[in-house]
Parts: C-alpha cells; structure tokens; sequence
C-alpha cells in the first residue's frame, strides 16, 4: 500500500461480545481512515460514537472484525500478520491514554521515559541521552529524579508522552488525553502535540471530544454511532454545525455566533476560530451593511 | 493524612553509603546481621556499636531521623531487656526480694541484647532503606537473584510486581481517602459501633477501591503493552548498575570487621555471654 | 439569606510538619439560599478544601462554618447532621459506587440517615428521576452502566438525602457536550422545582456563564472576586491576570467593543447574538 500514509484503516468494523446483561455493541461499521505522515487528525465524536475503538485499532491493541490496516504500508490485519510484525509496528505507532496516573510504570520520572527503550533493548547510554532529549521536549528536565505521584495532571501527561517520544515513534495517538486535565494541563499537553507535530515532523491522532482542541488540527473526522459522518478541514467541518449538532457535539462559541448572525441575514463566514479575527469580520460586515446603528438616530 | 513513615523511609542525600552499588549494600547489610549475631563479649560489641556510629556519620543522615525509627520499637526492646533481666539465671544473685532474683548475668545479657537490636534496626535501615531508594533496592535484588531465572524462577516479573506496587501505593492511597470522604458524605460512619459494624462500614470504601484497583491494573497492562514490554527477555536498563573501587573497599572493611569482631570474641573475653 | 456561611476561615494541611500549606486564608463567603453558585478557580486554589470544610469533612483551623444558621462545629459529635444538609458530589463520583444494585447505591445516603422503609424508597425514586435515570436500570448493578449512567446513579445518591445544599465538584468532567449539557441542565431544572440551593465548583467559564446565578473566583487561598455572572465578566481583564480562561464569546465581545461595536457585557453566545442583531 501507499507509503505516504502512516496508516491507512480500509472498511474497518468492530464488535464488542455482549454478555448476559449487556447486547453486543456495533462500535466501529465499515470505517475509512488515511492519515498522511506528518499530518495532525483529530478525531471528535461523542462518548460511545466509535472513536475510542478506533484508536485501539489504530494502536493494534484490537484486531478489526472486518477491514484491513496498513501501518507505514505494511498490512497489520489477518493470519499472516505474527507477533513480531504487531510488536514492528508498534515501534512506529505510540499512544497517550486518558488517565495519566494510570500509565506511568516506575516510581522515578526518568525511570519511566526510559521504559519502551528499555523494553526495545536500547543501549543505556543510548538510552541516557533519548531520555534526556524526551525530557527536553516536553520541558520536564527539572522533575527528571522527581517521584510522578506529585506531579500535576499536565505533568503527568508530559512524563507519558516523553516516554513515547524516546521510543522514537512516527506517529502517536492521544487518547482523550486531556479529558482529565484542567485548563492550565490542557494547555501544557496541547501546546506539546503542537511542537511534537511542527518542529519534529510526528504524525499526530488526536482524539478529543472538546471543539477546541480539533481547531488546531489539518484535518477533522466526526464520528457518530460507530460510523464517520463527516471529514475535513476543521474550516469545512465546523461550517456545518448543525450536523454536528445532530451528533450531540459542540461547536466552537465563535461558530456559534457567527452562524446566530447568519441565520439574522449577516453575511459572515462560519470559519473564524480566533476571537480577535472573528470579532474583525462581524466589525467589517456590520460596518459594510451602513454601519452601526446609533440608540439615538 | 499524616502517618509517622520514618522507619522504612528513603532519606535524600548523596553521601557515600548513598552512592554505593545497591547490590553490594544488600549483600554487606546481611553480613553485617550476621556480625552484629556474632559479637558476644563487651569488646566486640563496642566495636559493633562504633561501626554502627560510623556509619551513621557516613550516611549524614541526621541521628534524630535515626532515632525517630527506633521509637515504634522501644516497647520491644524495653519487654526482651525485661525479660532477660528477670529470667536468666545466673551462679549468685545479685538482688533477692521475694521470688524474683536478678543475676549480673541477667542484666549483662538485658543489655546486650537492647544494644543488638537497637543496632540491628539503624544498622538495616541505613544500608537499605534510608540511603537506597525502594527502586535501587528492587534493581539491585534483581540482579543478585538473577542467577536464579536460570532454574525458571520469574526473577524478572517479581521485581516489575515490587516496582508497579512501589508506583501505585501512594496513588492507592490517596483513592482511598477520596473514597472514604466520599461515603462519610453519604453520612456513611467509620468511627462508632461494634468491631462487626465498623467492618461492614468498610464494604463501601473496599469495593470501589477494588473495582478501581482492577480498572487501574488493566490500564496499565494496555498501556505497558503499548509500550513493547514482553517481559524480561531482551532488556536493557538506563542505569546499569556498576559496582566500583569505593564498593570493593566498603565490602572490604565490612569483611574486616566480622574477622575483627570474631577475634575480640576470643582473645578479649570480658562479660563473654553464653546464652544468646 | 445565606445558607451556608464562612467567617474567617483559615485552614491549614499538615500543621506543624515540613509540608505545611496554608490552603485557606481568612476567608469570609455567603452562599445564598434558592441560587445556582459557581465556585472557580485555578487547581490548587482552595476549592477542595472550601467544600470538604462546609459539610464538615475537614475542620477549619479556625474560623466558623455557619450551616443553614447553625455553627456545625458547636457539636461535633452531630457533625453527620451537617454532612446530610450540605450534599457533596466529589469528582468523579461513580467511583465510589459499591451496592449490589442501583437503588441499593442510592439509598446508602437515606438510609444513613435512619429514615423509614417506604420514605427511603420514596426519595430513591425521586432522586433517580431527577438525575435522568431510566427506572429499567433501578435493579441493575450499578458496575454494569455506561460511564454517562454512573455519573447520574451516584448524583442520585447525594440527591437522596435531600440536602438544603448540594455541593458538586466539577460535576460534568469528562463528560461529552451533550453529556455535560444534560447534566447541567438536569440540576438547573431539580434547583427550580425543589428550591434548593446549588454550588458548583468547576474550571469551565463557559459552563460558569451558562448555568450560575453568582459567582466566586478562588486564588491561592482567597476568594478574588464575587458578583452575579455580568459583574464578574465586567472585570475581564482582572481574570486573565489571574491565569483564568474567559468564555471565548467574552473575548469576541471585549475585541468587538475596542472596534467600536459595544455589547456590553456579554458571556453566552444567544444573548450575543440578540444583541448585535438589534445593531442591525
């Protein structure tokens, strides 16, 4: 298959096997998703929508029911794929989870970014200077001896992304990694994905259910009901919140205003995502309609 | 929460004892065990209680964080001491009143055996627990008891248990207050009642603790999994663990000290004590 | 009137030891009756600790906790009494789910209190309504539920006691946007058809915006501000110096008014849109 893809997920479906009290669910029907090397995908959707299943497909953490997977265009899926080819390509895919305390290993925050080399059977010098880098990236240095149970929800993330990077992975997938931040975390993690993503060329899933955080990436996937219901520029996806909508999910409160305003006969685009340009397009139509109308006139 | 951990405490510092080989700390901690089991005349055991003292001065860990480790233990020390004084018998008796005869014996013995396992303890703590971080200990036992994976024993995996449970007590931990304060706002009462109803008063706080105990572990197993770990086969570490010149001295001095404290047995055998 | 009050409040964790913080710093707050509160502020700002202090989880070092006009710490043997008053619904509450069944969870709370057979199963049914629990899930174990579904069982079960006032901690984290909307939503509707009063602690502006009727803006141990939601917005510029988000339309609005299109003080986007539609 084509090289220029990181991955390429072909017709993907998924069951999950009910058990006595629980049907069996539907997660994933007949899904497609190519994602370019060096591309930033989110993946939005609401909770049981699919996306997560995806991402566990995606991590070959799951085996898909029906559809093929290619990761950098090697086929992941079906009988001749052996442990080694899965344990290959996980040295090229890494994932961020949701909740950071459940995911970092060692009791020393350098000990834990050393995990995967160590695993992979790097040399430790090798390994010293990986961890140092990782560290680095994610401007954790100063917590390197520290113990990550006193670190901060943000922190933490910080530590299990320096733990992929140091792995040297092309392509990481974060898990709803900032469901369980607060807003100060969110920004750390979020400002990371974006210098991992510019400066070191890694090709990034993001996978989130906050409006927000897709405005950052080049392309949107919406999920809905196991399926995807609409993909794009995060321009084109949130030009049309009104399927969004229809999937129980947000859109941006600058969308939200300029479509109100639409809806009222002003002629506005819906794709402004920054206040300060927002604020400057619904400026220059109002002004271009004959201006503001005074209280007194 | 505030419990008084100081016994069994990693105390930050970088002295020498902090920077020895964990594996080499773990083998001299036993033989100094044996050294202290050893001493059994006032001379050798004034050696025992200067090593003990230099020791302390080495690790430059402040002797009231020592001492606060043996306080939990002063009940024991001070019941054998009782005990010993009492009930060792000697040739003559130095006190008679009514049927309770103390023999110098009885109190030489008392003493020795105070001074034993207040030594034990600042001993063991220093070389293990005070100066060697809970990983260092894991790593270095690890690698002493590797030997033994040729015979299939899971050396590997029982080190990788301690480490994740290392990780996670303190994590547990604060769950289990969450929890609890969580039930005492549902009105839930931990502090009245008979022994049978304080323990059905923690079914709340147990199960949650365990259903997330679960959650967590499987988390972490996919995480792990995520991370290429397939066990310990092909493994390498970030810090290898290399014993060097300071090692081989200390070792050395230990060695040293265990023939110094078997002679003084011999040729000065003053208060030499049969007993124990 | 006020039914929860603070007077002078400081609280401080570990005293005496090396790791002591002063977590709260003579603080003083009314909480009044029959109102939706939003309590915000940074992580690490007192919050926690502010409600753990209200319902008597924690005791201040000094300072009175005045609940529903009694100092609940005149008789601390009765400090459950203040823990059935002033609901709290921790973070992530469905993690403290254990009974067998859903209704058995929810009637833990009642049934600490020493309530009779038929009232019990009463404010069940009531509590589970009001926390849009389908009545189907009533018998089944609450380990079963979808993630959405726990979050309400365990609402529920804090909504059972029938507190004068329930306190949530970040009530909607994690939640999806329609979850977060229900929700929310859901205790906007119990707060109008029961009265009581609601306290909402939580780091989204905008969720702050849509559903409080006062808010507290919490930073390093002090309260930073007080007002209804229009006061609080007014000062924009004072809480980003406090390292808070403000909702984004704020930001729109605040650019709008240095462009000379000035909306007054603007914090959701329908009463944005109304407004410049009445510039046009």
């Amino acid at each position: 298959m084509d090289e220029r893809y990181e991955i390429i997920a072909e017709d993907v479906s998924f069951t999950y096997p009910g058990d006595e009290t629980n049907p069996p669910v539907n997660a994933l029907r007949g899904v497609t998703l190519r994602v370019p090397k060096g591309s930033y995908t989110a993946i939005l959707g609401r909770n049981g929508s699919g996306k997560s299943t995806l991402a566990r497909i995606l991590c070959m953490l799951e085996t898909p029911e029906k559809g093929e997977l290619y990761i950098d265009g090697k086929l992941m899926t079906g009988d001749k794929v052996t442990e080694a080819d899965i344990l290959d390509a996980r040295k090229r895919v890494g994932m961020v989870f949701q909740n950071p305390d459940n995911q970092i290993v060692a009791t020393i925050v350098e000990e834990d970014v050393a995990f995967g080399c160590e695993n992979l059977g790097v040399p430790s010098g090798e390994i010293r200077k990986r961890v140092d880098d990782a560290l680095e990236t994610v401007g954790m240095t100063k917590y390197a001896r520290h113990s990550p149970h006193k670190l901060s929800g943000g922190q933490k993330q910080r530590v299990a992304i320096a733990g992929v990077i140091a792995m040297k992975r092309e392509c990481i997938i974060f898990d709803e990694s900032t469901a369980m931040l607060d807003p100060m975390g969110r920004r750390e993690v979020l400002d990371t994905i974006d210098k991992l993503n510019k400066e070191d060329g890694v090709t990034v899933i993001l996978i989130t259910h906050y409006m927000d955080e897709a405005t950052r990436a080049d392309h949107v996937v919406v999920m809905n009901d196991g399926q995807i219901l609409k993909e794009g520029t995060p321009s084109e996806v949130f030009s049309d919140p009104e399927t969004l909508w229809s999937a129980s999910l947000d859109v941006p409160q600058t969308t939200e205003l300029l479509y109100g305003l639409k809806k009222k006969g002003l002629d506005v685009p819906l794709d402004v995502f920054d206040p300060e340009r927002c604020a400057a397009v619904i400026a220059g139509a109002i002004s271009s309609r004959g201006g503001v109308k005074n209280g007194d006139r | 929460m505030k419990m008084d951990i100081a016994f069994g405490q990693y105390c930050h510092g970088d002295s020498l004892l902090h920077r020895l080989d964990p594996r080499v700390k773990i083998v001299t901690a036993i033989l100094f065990i044996v050294e202290i089991f050893l001493a059994k005349s006032a001379a050798s055991f004034a050696l025992i209680v200067t090593a003990t003292v230099f020791l302390i001065a080495l690790s430059g860990i402040s002797p009231r964080i020592i001492l606060r480790g043996i306080r939990p233990i002063v009940f024991v020390i001070l019941f054998t001491a009782v005990i010993n004084i009492f009930f060792v018998r000697g040739a003559k008796p130095l006190v008679e009143f009514w049927f309770i005869k103390i023999y110098p014996e009885g109190l030489i013995n008392a003493a020795f055996i105070a001074i034993r396992i207040i030594v034990l303890i600042i001993s063991t703590s220093l070389f293990l627990t005070y100066t060697t971080t809970p990983i260092a200990l894991t790593d270095g036992l690890e690698q002493l008891l590797s030997p033994l994976s040729k015979i299939k024993l899971p050396v590997h995996e029982f080190s990788m248990m301690m480490t994740i449970a290392l990780r996670f007590i303190p994590t547990l931990i604060e769950e289990t207050e969450k929890i609890m304060n969580a039930q005492k706002a549902r009105g839930a009462d931990f502090s009245n009642g008979g022994l049978i109803r304080r323990a059905r008063a923690l079914i709340p706080i147990m199960i949650p603790l365990f259903v997330s105990a679960f959650r967590r572990a499987d988390e972490l197993a996919t995480a792990m999994e995520c991370r290429c770990y397939t066990g310990g086969k092909g493994r390498t570490r970030l810090n290898v663990l290399k014993a060097g010149p300071s090692d081989l001295v200390f070792a050395l001095c230990v060695v040293a000290l265990g023939a110094a404290v078997v002679l003084l047995n011999v040729y000065v055998p003053f208060f030499r004590v049969g007993v124990y | 009137m006020a039914i929860v009050e603070l007077r002078g409040i400081n609280f401080i964790y570990n005293k005496g030891t090396p790791y002591e913080t002063h977590a709260l710093k003579n603080v003083d707050l009314s909480v009044n009756e029959g109102q939706i509160t939003g309590l915000i502020g940074p992580t690490g700002s007192g919050k926690s600790t502010l409600v753990q202090l209200i319902n008597g989880i924690l005791k201040p070092t000094d300072g009175e906790v005045i609940l529903d006009g009694v100092n609940i710490w005149d008789q601390p043997k009765k400090i459950r009494e203040a823990r059935f008053k002033a609901g709290v619904v921790m973070q992530y509450p469905e993690y403290q789910l254990f009974a067998d069944t859903v209704r058995d969870d929810i009637a833990f709370g009642p049934k600490n209190m020493g309530l009779g057979e038929d009232e019990i199963s009463e404010r069940v049914n009531k509590a589970a309504a009001f926390a849009g629990l389908d009545p189907s899930v009533m018998s089944r174990s609450p380990f079963d539920l979808s993630g959405g579904q726990k979050r309400r069982a365990a609402l529920a079960g804090v909504i059972a006691m029938e507190p004068k006032v329930l306190i949530l901690d970040e009530p909607a984290a994690g939640l999806d946007p329609g979850g977060r909307k229900e929700v929310l939503g859901g205790l906007k509707k119990y707060q109008r058809s029961v009265g009581s009063s609601i306290i909402i602690v939580s780091h989204s502006m905008e969720d702050m915006a849509n559903y409080c009727d006062r808010i507290i803006v919490m930073t390093d141990g002090k309260i930073a501000m007080t007002g209804v939601p229009s006061e609080i917005f007014a000062r924009y510029n004072d809480l980003i110096g406090l390292g808070l988000d403000v909702p984004r339309i704020t930001r729109v609005a605040a650019s709008l008014s240095r462009r000379g299109v000035d909306l007054g003080e603007v914090y959701t986007v329908g009463y944005a849109v109304e407004k410049l539609s009445e510039l046009l």
